[in-house]
């Protein structure tokens, strides 16, 4: 880790005055991305300015019915919020099922969305990669790509977004709120995360001196009828090679609604609402959802060492379907798959 | 950029070693004021400024627990938090969890059953544990392994960490 220098914000608009300030600067919350790729020199500040202090920690409902959640809300408490667990079950899964609690205590809501990936090329200063050194190369594309994308990669990047918390975001089309040296937006989440192109570097429409304050959750949370189905290599603490988010608003065995994301699989929580609008008005049933899951990766491609990703995401995608169609949403804990 | 090439930032640039900074952190129960850089962990500062040498450094990248302490009464991996940023919190290490010359249930239980081979990772196990018993989510077996897989035991011990567990439960 490279020395630098420390400074806390005293508050939103003084965090980005000291950005705007300071190009090779970064945030920091729960640090607990960035300290680990500052140690691997990946990430490389010249300061590191300190907004965990900030007062962006409630999670409130909002006059329209939804739910604001704060940037700062740790993943373990937004996880166990009551709210969250009794009107949106699947991000409480999704949370749950990434990382570990030690992690989920430190991380932050905004510093979840914000992760880079985990692709070990990435990591290594060693190799080029294009997302750590634009115009380098991608060394992932002829190497060892077992855990990589297989939807929309680009000749410059196959990197997945790690994340099981923004798949479940995704799925019930959150919004996110920043702030920046023009004010306040809003950003859909689908719109929030990038996919490579020619430039994997940028990992979220984001601009240089903008900063996340907080997640909107509109009103329909999908409580009666989800699951976040994740499949790993191993049971616990392992980022996902596939996973689905799915949510179903159903009357009778009809589907009025239907949410899909899936994890592991792209550069950011890969949805396609074609494929839910196609759902709408169909039985809740094993035909519906194969072809759901078919539609879904029908642009999927396969590298040297991850085309079992394709059949792995179509048939979790109809398991998680079924799952939420049956109200047996998948445990986090017991980890048998029903 | 035009910052960026100033001279005046250059010369920024060539300064390796920012001022260190004032915290107090109370170490089980401790107030402890120490100037430190901002690139410290709070792992380091135990070990390495305060001799606090119960808490253990294994991958120092928050993938394996040995590191993990209790910051405000919650689990976290102390080798990714930053030492500056922690000033005025409460810590407890694997030193402080003894009280009045007793070991806590979690100790004794992990002797009762015999809880670890080499011992690397067992004050992280028992932070970890205490953290697990203070958030009261874990009942059964299944939601006890899943919430300790932030602690890596690389000779096994775990069939009887989670023994332990469970009999300090039991009496918390």
């Amino acid at each position: 880790m490279i020395n630098f220098e420390y400074a806390r914000a005293t508050d939103i608009v003084d965090a980005v005055r000291q950005m705007a300030a300071d190009p090779t600067a970064k945030f920091i919350a729960g640090g607990t991305n960035l300290i680990d790729l500052m140690k691997e020199d990946v990430e490389r500040p010249s300061r590191l300015i300190d907004i965990s202090r900030l007062p962006l920690k409630t999670v409130e409902e909002t006059t329209t019915g939804g739910v604001q959640i704060g940037a700062l809300v740790p993943n373990s408490d937004l996880a166990y919020h009551p709210m969250i667990e009794r009107r949106y079950p699947l991000l409480a899964s999704a949370i749950l099922a990434g990382a570990s609690q030690q992690l989920r205590n430190m991380a932050s809501t905004a510093g979840n969305l914000l992760q880079r990936t985990r692709c070990a090329y990435f990591y290594d200063t060693a190799t080029p990669c294009n997302k750590r050194e634009p115009g380098s190369g991608c060394s992932a594309i002829t190497g060892l790509n077992r855990g990589h994308a297989i939807l929309g990669t680009s000749e410059a990047c196959i990197a997945t977004h790690p994340s099981d918390m923004c798949v479940a975001l995704a799925a019930l089309d959150a919004k996110v709120h920043v702030a920046g040296p023009a004010g306040a937006r809003l950003i859909a989440f689908s719109n929030f995360h990038r996919l490579p192109g020619a430039t994997p570097q940028r990992d979220t429409n984001l601009e240089p001196n903008e900063i996340v304050t907080a997640v909107e959750l509109p009103p329909q949370g999908f409580a009666a009828n989800y699951s976040y189905l994740k499949i790993r290599d191993r049971l616990s603490y392992a980022f996902a090679l596939v996973s689905v988010a799915a949510a179903l608003e159903l009357e009778g065995g009809t589907i009025k609604t239907a949410r899909l994301a899936l994890g592991g699989v792209a550069h950011k929580p890969w949805r396609d609402t074609a494929v839910e609008s196609a759902m709408r008005g169909r039985s809740a049933d094993a035909d519906t959802f194969a072809q759901a899951a078919e539609q879904l990766l029908r642009d999927a491609k396969g590298y040297a060492h991850n085309a079992f990703k394709i059949e792995l995401a179509r048939r979790a995608v109809v398991r998680a379907l079924t799952q939420a169609a049956q109200g047996r949403p998948q445990s986090q804990s017991n980890k048998a798959i029903g | 950029m035009a910052q960026a090439s100033s001279p005046a930032r250059q010369v920024q640039n060539k300064i390796s070693t920012p001022a260190k900074m004032t915290v107090t952190l109370y170490v089980n129960g401790v107030a402890r004021k120490l100037d430190v850089a901002p690139w410290t962990t709070l792992l380091d500062l135990l070990r390495d400024h305060l001799g606090l040498t119960g808490t253990k450094k294994g991958c120092d990248h928050g993938q394996c627990g040995a590191c993990t302490v209790l910051l405000d009464g919650r689990r976290i991996n102390s080798c990714l938090t930053l030492a500056v940023m922690k000033d005025g919190t409460h810590v407890t290490t694997i030193e402080g969890l003894a009280k009045d010359g007793a070991l806590h249930p979690l100790q004794q239980a992990f002797i009762d059953h015999d809880a670890f081979q080499c011992g690397y990772c067992t004050p992280g196990q028992i932070c970890s544990a205490a953290g697990l018993i203070a958030e009261g989510k874990a009942k059964s077996a299944d939601e006890i392994r899943e919430l300790m897989s932030g602690n890596i035991c690389r000779c096994g011990a775990y069939p009887n960490i989670l023994a332990a567990i469970q009999q300090a439960m039991g009496q918390s």
